[in-house]
């Protein structure tokens, strides 16, 4: 915190006009100097809110989002179906936003889940130092490393029966959003766990963490006391950063047909068969991959706003 | 250096032996089974044949010793047989390869062709307009959904213009150069804009951080030229990190590949990754993980080399 602390005060130095303001307001000026996180994350808020009052929206169009109608496929856009339908049509609309439902609860719980693992494997290797140390680094590397998405579709494509999961479970509906949060649980720890460690070695040996040491604390009781106040604000930046990564990934196992299973619509899968359709019902193809974009690039520009605003030395010329 | 290298080669083998079991052992987790595979659909066998199919081919067994039958004759160069191709592995999966790599190389030439002149200029006026034009294409370029992209552009290309093939590494019947060329052009596109985004970041910003550098000022106050200072001093410092990332990035580059040869149909490794996972050909979908495993130690390595040219003062003694 206290470099950081001192990089505010010397940004305060250098705007005048802002004589002594308190961090918090500084941070919030910061951050809204830069426009395009303002606007991202005013968008974000707007998509979340229309994902979350999707039933509404359905009961006021008087459909519902997995009504098969054979008939009415591929329609255009009309006052019942304000986008058109689907191959099975289905009113695209109202699947977007049900799609946007679960792929931003993926994106948010995901990327908190990775956070969550990675900042446990950072404190500990970070803190236990030596071989353990070492040996957690050269995973991080190895996982870093390694191209990622053909052993994710390994990993989705395992059968959870052969691992003594029962079949009631392993098939039901809401299996594989589960599984896709553990995996990406799983692949995602990396960032984090380096950034953490790091923070971790060097509060490690300031005094006031040899005093705590001293007066007997327990290293658990270090680690969320002393350690992880220092990397709130990176730990935020990264998590922010993730979370359109994640969605990325989701999207791609979903599109893919290995990630969330159909009739559960996510925004990867409502693409699966866009590919097929694409000289019949172009606009199939554009619907759901624009949100995603539009999603994940807010959801990046929003990470780089905070990362100004809690970071200033990283961006002064 | 010789010595750092005899050391990071049996890391590398070791952290291989590694991959290849805990591939093996996933792969055995996936639906299917090469016997039931195998007999799906024949109507006369019984399950004592069954139990005994599988003894034979010696499936009863624990994980750990099909494991070693397999290494065993994995290391005399013997990968089985395709169970779709009805073909050796290795005689599949090498021409992929080299379909791959040359996706893969084009695309990364142009992408730092691309990523290299625009991050330098990005760097020398940060927060100008050109400045931010260039960071919004490079946020587009790490925001855009893989094989959306890929959709796109054959929307564009193949369906409303019809200017290029939608997919397929060549038209059947013809073996020309340029029909190859031409069935390259989007998928290399592809791949190229999702690869330049994240490179433009990272050129930009390890040139703001070395232009920042004393040395920088001190050849600028020698009265050296602008331009030989930023191309001379800072670019070549900048490298440094640029390779590291690109390097570590390899397995992103490989992971793209595998979607754009998926939306393209075009005949590569990770094409053959994708489609042996999904139909079950379980000697292909193992190897080709390892192979792709392997593709990404050697670029590690190679980055390391690379490192030591770059920057004298990394020295790999003691």
């Amino acid at each position: 915190m206290k470099a950081e602390a001192l990089g505010q005060l010397a940004a305060a130095a250098r705007s005048p006009a802002l004589p002594g303001a308190p961090p918090g307001r500084l941070l919030l000026r910061r951050f809204v100097r830069h426009r395009l996180a303002v606007a991202s994350g005013m968008v974000l808020l707007l998509l979340a809110l229309c994902s979350l009052v999707a039933p509404l929206i359905a009961a006021w169009l008087g459909h519902d989002p997995n009504a098969v109608d054979l008939l009415g496929r591929f329609a255009g856009p009309s006052s019942a179906h304000p986008l058109g339908t689907d191959e099975l049509g289905r009113d695209l609309l109202l699947r977007l936003l049900y799609g946007g439902q679960v792929s931003l609860f993926v994106g948010l719980v995901g990327a908190l889940a990775a956070a969550l693992l990675g900042t446990v494997v950072g404190l500990v290797a970070g803190y236990a130092g030596g071989r353990t140390d070492a040996l957690l680094m050269r995973l991080t590397d190895a996982v870093i490393a390694l191209p990622l998405l053909p052993l994710l579709i390994v990993l989705a494509a395992i059968d959870l029966g052969k691992l003594g999961v029962p079949a009631a479970v392993a098939h039901s509906e809401s299996a594989s959003l589960y599984r896709i949060l553990l995996i990406i649980a799983l692949v995602g720890w990396t960032t984090v766990a380096r950034l953490v460690r790091g923070a971790t070695l060097s509060v490690r040996e300031r005094d006031y963490v040899r005093a705590a040491v001293a007066l007997g604390a327990r290293p658990l009781r270090i680690m969320v006391r002393h350690v992880l106040p220092n990397v709130v604000s990176p730990l935020i930046v990264a998590t922010t950063l993730s979370v359109g990564n994640v969605i990325l990934t989701e999207s791609v196992l979903s599109f893919l047909g290995l990630g969330i299973q159909p009739p559960l619509p996510s925004w990867g899968n409502m693409l699966t068969n866009a590919q097929e359709l694409i000289w019949q019902a172009p606009a199939l193809a554009i619907y759901p991959g624009l949100l995603i974009f539009v999603t994940v690039i807010a959801f990046n520009f929003l990470g780089d706003g905070l990362q100004d605003a809690l970071d200033p030395r990283a961006e002064e010329p | 250096m010789l010595r750092y290298f005899a050391h990071r080669l049996i890391e590398a083998a070791i952290v291989l032996l590694l991959m290849s079991f805990c591939i093996y052992g996933l792969i055995g987790l996936m639906p299917g089974d090469p016997i039931d595979l195998m007999l799906s659909g024949d109507p006369n066998v019984t399950s004592e044949d069954i139990a005994r199919l599988k003894a034979l081919h010696g499936l009863d067994q624990p994980l750990y010793e099909r494991y070693w039958h397999w290494f065993k004759d994995a290391a005399q160069g013997d990968f089985g047989y395709s169970r779709t191709h009805a073909r050796p592995v290795l005689d599949i999966l090498l021409p992929r390869l080299g379909n791959t790599c040359l996706l893969m190389g084009i695309s990364l030439v142009l992408a730092f062709a691309v990523a290299l002149p625009a991050g330098v200029l990005a760097a020398l006026r940060p927060r100008s307009w050109y400045d931010y034009l260039l960071n919004l294409f490079a946020f587009a370029g790490i925001s855009v959904p893989s094989f959306w992209l890929a959709l796109l552009l054959i929307l564009l290309f193949a369906v409303e213009l019809g200017w290029l093939p939608a997919g397929g590494v060549q038209t059947v019947g013809v073996d020309r150069f340029g029909d190859r060329a031409a069935h390259l052009v989007l998928p290399v596109l592809t791949l190229t804009v999702l690869t330049a985004g994240g490179l433009l970041r990272f050129v930009r910003a390890a040139m703001i951080e070395a232009l920042r550098q004393d040395y920088v000022r001190t050849a600028l106050a020698k009265g050296l030229s602008p331009l030989g200072v930023v191309v001379g001093h800072a670019l070549r410092n900048a490298m440094i990190p640029v390779v590291t990332v690109l390097a570590l990035n390899f397995g992103a580059l490989f992971s793209g590949a595998l979607i754009v040869e998926t939306m393209f149909a075009y005949q590569g490794m990770g094409k053959l990754i994708y489609d042996s996972i999904m139909g079950n050909d379980f000697n292909v979908a193992l190897v080709g993980l390892l192979f792709a495993t392997l593709l990404t130690l050697v670029s590690n390595l190679g980055a390391d080399a690379v490192y030591a040219w770059l920057d004298p003062r990394i020295s790999y003694e003691g």
